[in-house]
């Protein structure tokens, strides 16, 4: 009996009196934004990986007024040059263009092609598995089994025939990526909507009064994204070399336009002699495919209460 | 039962809940009655698939799938919500009726700040802004003696202990001042020495708000604790009802008898425990006449022969028994 009498008793008290500090920290109390960000910030790692995302981006959007040489003109006399030519920083490839050029041209295109395919087809995706795991019965039957037989093809397979379909070009490619994306993405969303969709907390709701929609966009949508961030950030990097295995087959941009896939593709003939062909642009790819990882788990990490620090 | 109808809060009168699986039917409900009347504490007490939690999903119209309200009605001052849309039920979940459950961490969103779930049902029922229903919030963790309530409302629900999380559960069941509380196994999660606290809380609560509750249990010592009067289930029917003193001093029915005699008790170390032999029967083949008959010690041939009525008696108890003990 004692504890929570004393408890009810004691605070019915205080509460006769104003409470001026209280008022203050219901007027500063810290928005979503702001936990978020307080969380993910102290993440050294994220924090590192999104600068160098940003940084990748801002060069490569300034690349018509960084880029020191043209990327498609080369300079036979030089070719080949290695790392650390004077005025060639960057080396040069089999056809002498400069590779620091290309590298900055060629994140246009690589870049896009990574990251609109993935966020197109994830908010597509998110809306598709909510929906399907959500109401469930028919709709979920007609939505997924939709999806299934996308499934039935291999991925990659997919996206040559749509881009072959589609005809060479990059939105043609960035949009045969997202339909092949789509199914992969709504199969883990949806997988988080079943999940969560149990919860008792769905019910607690529920009990509450809110409607089905409330509660999905309420409820279920923020417990489903973390799936969703996670996974879609490792695709980025496979988008990455399969976008540039469109171009490579002549469905993507179209050389000798760059992009860091055809880079490497390009220098593996020269291997032996210049690995710093192929090795550049490939250590750009795996750099900024790694930070796309980084930043999801940080993401991943700050959205999600229960694992912030 | 007139006097209890006169000033009954909730009336469940005649109540069939079935689940139809592909091959067989589950009849988890069959036929309970029983009425809540204004500012009460109505246990209901049974075993586990006694069909205590489906009586009240049914109440407010959430029964899982496949599950049917077949037959009965359920009437809440006097108006039958079987009958209403639904939306006008909705407009009743949460606001005149609530719900507690069993298990309060998994019953918190994890995604939200503890006042934004509190807060929750006074934006959808009040229409309250956010930073109004952040303020109320912070009454309502007072109510439930919450101490530091202005801080906890920045915590998750993870970042509370068990005893918390279910005051906090109880702060949103409250918050829209119900006129009917249910708990459903409320304590189970929780050791003794918190379930106390909670039980003493909720019935202040009940006398300071005046609200009815409806608490559903497994365990006589709460009901012995906590309720006015108390309701006894078995196989989806209500074997015995009437005052917690007397169902549990007096038991008629022997299902009930038997239910006390399986408790251990205080100071009788060398009592051995009495454990019911045999298992509940099959909600999908009840027995025609008293599902307990086959488990019970004064059973005759006429207790299988046809179902057995239940039987009021002048003191407002009522049991479901063709021999019942006195």
């Amino acid at each position: 009996m004692s504890v929570a009498n004393l408890q009810v008793k004691d605070t019915a008290d205080a509460k006769t009196q104003p409470d001026v500090a209280a008022e203050q920290r219901m007027f500063r109390r810290p928005s979503e934004w702001r936990i978020f960000w307080e969380a993910f910030s102290q993440d050294r790692l994220a924090v590192g990986a999104a600068a160098l995302i940003g940084l990748v981006c801002l060069v490569s959007m300034l690349a018509p007024f960084l880029s020191p040489y043209d990327p498609t003109v080369g300079d036979n006399s030089l070719r080949l040059a290695p790392i650390g030519t004077p005025s060639h920083w960057l080396g040069l490839d089999g056809q002498g263009r400069d590779i620091l050029s290309r590298l900055l041209w060629g994140g246009r295109v690589s870049l896009a092609i990574a990251l609109l395919p993935v966020a197109v087809s994830s908010i597509i995706s998110v809306f598709l598995g909510l929906v399907a795991g959500f109401f469930g019965g028919k709709v979920d039957m007609i939505i997924m089994r939709t999806l299934d037989v996308f499934f039935a093809f291999p991925a990659v397979l997919l996206a040559v025939a749509i881009a072959g379909v589609l005809g060479p070009g990059m939105l043609n490619v960035m949009l045969s990526l997202t339909i092949v994306l789509i199914p992969y993405i709504s199969r883990v969303a949806y997988m988080a909507t079943v999940t969560v969709k149990n919860e008792l907390f769905v019910d607690q709701a529920r009990v509450s009064g809110a409607r089905p929609l409330q509660i999905l966009f309420h409820h279920i949508l923020p417990n489903t994204l973390s799936p969703v961030i996670v996974y879609g950030s490792t695709l980025v990097g496979i988008m990455i070399v399969l976008g540039a295995g469109l171009s490579f087959l002549g469905l993507g941009i179209t050389p000798p336009k760059p992009d860091w896939g055809i880079m490497c593709s390009d220098g593996r003939n020269f291997l032996s002699v210049a690995p710093h062909v192929s090795a550049v642009p490939g250590i750009m790819l795996i750099l900024v495919a790694m930070s796309f990882n980084i930043v999801g788990d940080g993401l991943r990490d700050a959205l999600d209460p229960k694992l912030r620090k | 039962m007139t006097a209890a109808v006169a000033e009954a809060l909730l009336e469940v009168d005649d109540l069939h809940t079935h689940f139809q699986l592909k091959n067989k039917l589950i009849r988890a409900v069959n036929g309970v009655s029983f009425a809540v009347r204004r500012g009460e504490i109505l246990g209901i007490a049974g075993e586990s698939g006694a069909g205590k939690s489906v009586t009240c999903m049914s109440i407010l119209r959430l029964v899982p799938n496949p599950g049917r309200i077949v037959r009965g009605r359920i009437l809440f001052t006097g108006q039958d919500l079987l009958t209403k849309s639904e939306k006008q039920i909705r407009e009743l979940r949460g606001q005149t009726v609530s719900m507690v459950f069993e298990d309060p961490l998994n019953s918190l969103d994890p995604a939200f700040r503890v006042g934004d779930l509190i807060g929750e049902a006074l934006t959808l029922h009040k229409g309250l802004s956010k930073r109004e229903a952040w303020k109320s919030a912070g009454e309502l963790l007072r109510l439930v003696g919450i101490p530091d309530p202005d801080r906890r409302l920045d915590n998750y629900p993870h970042e509370l202990s068990g005893g918390m999380q279910q005051r906090v559960m109880i702060a949103i069941a409250l918050s829209c001042d119900p006129a009917l509380l249910i708990a459903d196994n409320p304590t189970t999660a929780l050791d003794v020495t918190i379930q106390i606290q909670i039980l003493d809380l909720v019935k202040q609560l009940r006398d300071r708000l005046g609200m009815a509750v409806l608490w559903i249990t497994h365990d006589l010592g709460v009901v012995a604790k906590l309720c006015d009067r108390v309701v006894i289930m078995y196989a989806g029917e209500v074997m015995e009802q009437g005052d917690v003193y007397g169902v549990l001093k007096h038991p008629r029915h022997p299902y009930t008898r038997r239910l006390i005699d399986a408790l251990p008790k205080l100071g009788r170390p060398e009592q051995r425990l009495m454990p019911i032999d045999g298992r509940p029967p099959d909600p999908a083949n009840l027995p025609a006449g008293c599902p307990f008959a086959p488990r019970c010690y004064k059973a005759q041939p006429a207790c299988e022969e046809r179902a057995v009525p239940l039987v009021e008696t002048s003191d407002g108890r009522a049991v479901r028994c063709l021999f019942p003990e006195d």
